[in-house]
């Protein structure tokens, strides 16, 4: 009786697997929403499937939250159209009552006006707020890293199987003075950073205490774990820097600004 | 040819660091300092250079009039005490630029400090990253319309990864 000899050939331990880089980008919002991933293979179907998630949880945002489209959920409730609208109005409200409390009025969804009732406006937190929402949909997917920005917010995160050896993702912030120039860049491998300015639009933050816009040079940038409340404080200390840092020490600590 | 090449508002309370580099243009001789100051304490950072509170070391060697030579190589600056604690920034300068600035030390005071730094480190801001657009992965900036996107440096970005 012999034993017979199987040659076994050692299997070489596979290596970390290189990712490679895909983008996708579609106009939504009045703005352009770009959305990047890190993955071994960035064809994968579940990945197309959930950045199609990503852009249709934007584009009802914007159904619902629009002051552009007369059918939004938004317009026909101001209008007394409906009193059924989906139910991110309600939270939304929440956050701008918490957003305005939480900044000491330096941010406001309600612009008053000189006669008659306050206009509700949340379009300053909702951008923010739904970027944070729609990124959810990759966080399930496993072993991507992903960057998702529209109109100058951004928020960086990573699936499932790559905690604790995240990409890194550099994101500029741009220059207030000089378009298509950086002035900072920012590593970040999972969080938010958001810039609140004039340079693209003119002075469309109106300070809500003296109703004005704020016009100026520059910008402020917010980096921070969660995209609604970077884009809140972002706001906030574009209106009063001084101010809202100080408020951002004292009560949001895990936000940190940078002024340009 | 002195250069303010970089400003970074670090923590909430407007810690200033404040790098000052000569480039090698004109002399040939390359040589780094590195500066880290306190706003709020020296109240003149405007003409930084002149402030440095710390300084680089290695000494410049003189070398022939070769704008790729000069003082390549990685440089820590000095740790400096500041109101919030202890700031070091390094410096790696290759080809005479400044390629990396990297703040080494931070505060860490507390907890909420952990979990910000945990998230996202703001530690570089050198003037080479204006005309080192490649290696920006997103941009941040104020909103731009949906027309804007096309002429953005996001747009030009994203086409590089389509």
């Amino acid at each position: 009786m012999s034993t017979l000899e199987i040659p076994v050939r050692r299997r070489p331990e596979p290596e970390p697997p290189a990712l490679a880089r895909r983008a996708w980008v579609e106009h939504l919002m009045g703005t352009a929403v770009s959305v990047h991933v890190r993955t071994p293979d960035p064809d994968r179907p579940d990945i197309g499937a959930a950045v199609a998630r990503v852009f249709a949880h934007l584009r009802r945002a914007d159904a619902v939250f629009s002051t552009w489209r007369a059918d939004s959920d938004l317009l026909r409730l101001q209008h007394g159209e409906t009193d059924e609208v989906h139910a991110w109005l309600g939270d939304v409200t929440l956050l701008c009552l918490e957003a305005e409390e939480r900044t000491d009025g330096l941010f406001s969804a309600w612009r008053s006006r000189r006669h008659g009732r306050a206009v509700f406006d949340p379009t300053g937190l909702v951008k923010g707020w739904a970027l944070a929402g729609a990124a959810a949909h990759l966080d399930v997917l496993p072993d991507i890293a992903y960057a998702l920005g529209a109109g100058g917010d951004v928020v960086v995160g990573a699936g499932s199987g790559l905690t604790g050896d995240e990409p890194t993702w550099r994101i500029g912030v741009e220059d207030p003075a000089r378009a298509g120039h950086v002035v900072d860049v920012v590593p970040v491998r999972r969080g938010a950073v958001a810039t609140s300015g004039s340079s693209a639009r003119g002075g469309h933050v109106v300070d809500p205490r003296t109703r004005c816009a704020v016009v100026r040079p520059g910008s402020a940038t917010v980096i921070g774990p969660d995209l609604t409340w970077a884009d809140v404080w972002a706001t906030a200390a574009w209106v009063d820097p001084g101010r809202a840092a100080r408020l951002l020490a004292e009560r949001d600590p895990g936000y940190r600004l940078l002024g340009h | 040819m002195r250069r303010i090449t970089t400003w970074m508002l670090s923590t909430v309370s407007a810690l200033v660091l404040l790098f000052s580099y000569h480039t090698s243009t004109g002399s040939g001789v390359g040589s780094s300092a590195v500066a880290v100051a306190d706003p709020t304490v020296n109240g003149s950072t405007e003409d930084g250079p002149g402030s440095s509170t710390g300084s680089a070391t290695p000494t410049p060697e003189p070398t022939t009039p070769d704008p790729t030579s000069g003082a390549e190589g990685t440089y820590t600056g000095d740790a400096v005490q500041t109101r919030y604690g202890p700031v070091q920034v390094e410096i790696t300068v290759s080809g005479g630029k400044i390629t990396e600035s990297v703040v080494t030390q931070v505060p860490w005071n507390d907890h909420h400090d952990q979990q910000i730094n945990s998230y996202a480190v703001p530690i570089l801001n050198e003037e080479a990253v204006r005309t080192q657009s490649a290696d920006i992965d997103m941009v941040s900036g104020a909103t731009f319309t949906s027309d804007g996107y096309v002429r953005s440096l996001q747009s030009a970005i994203d086409q590089a990864n389509l």
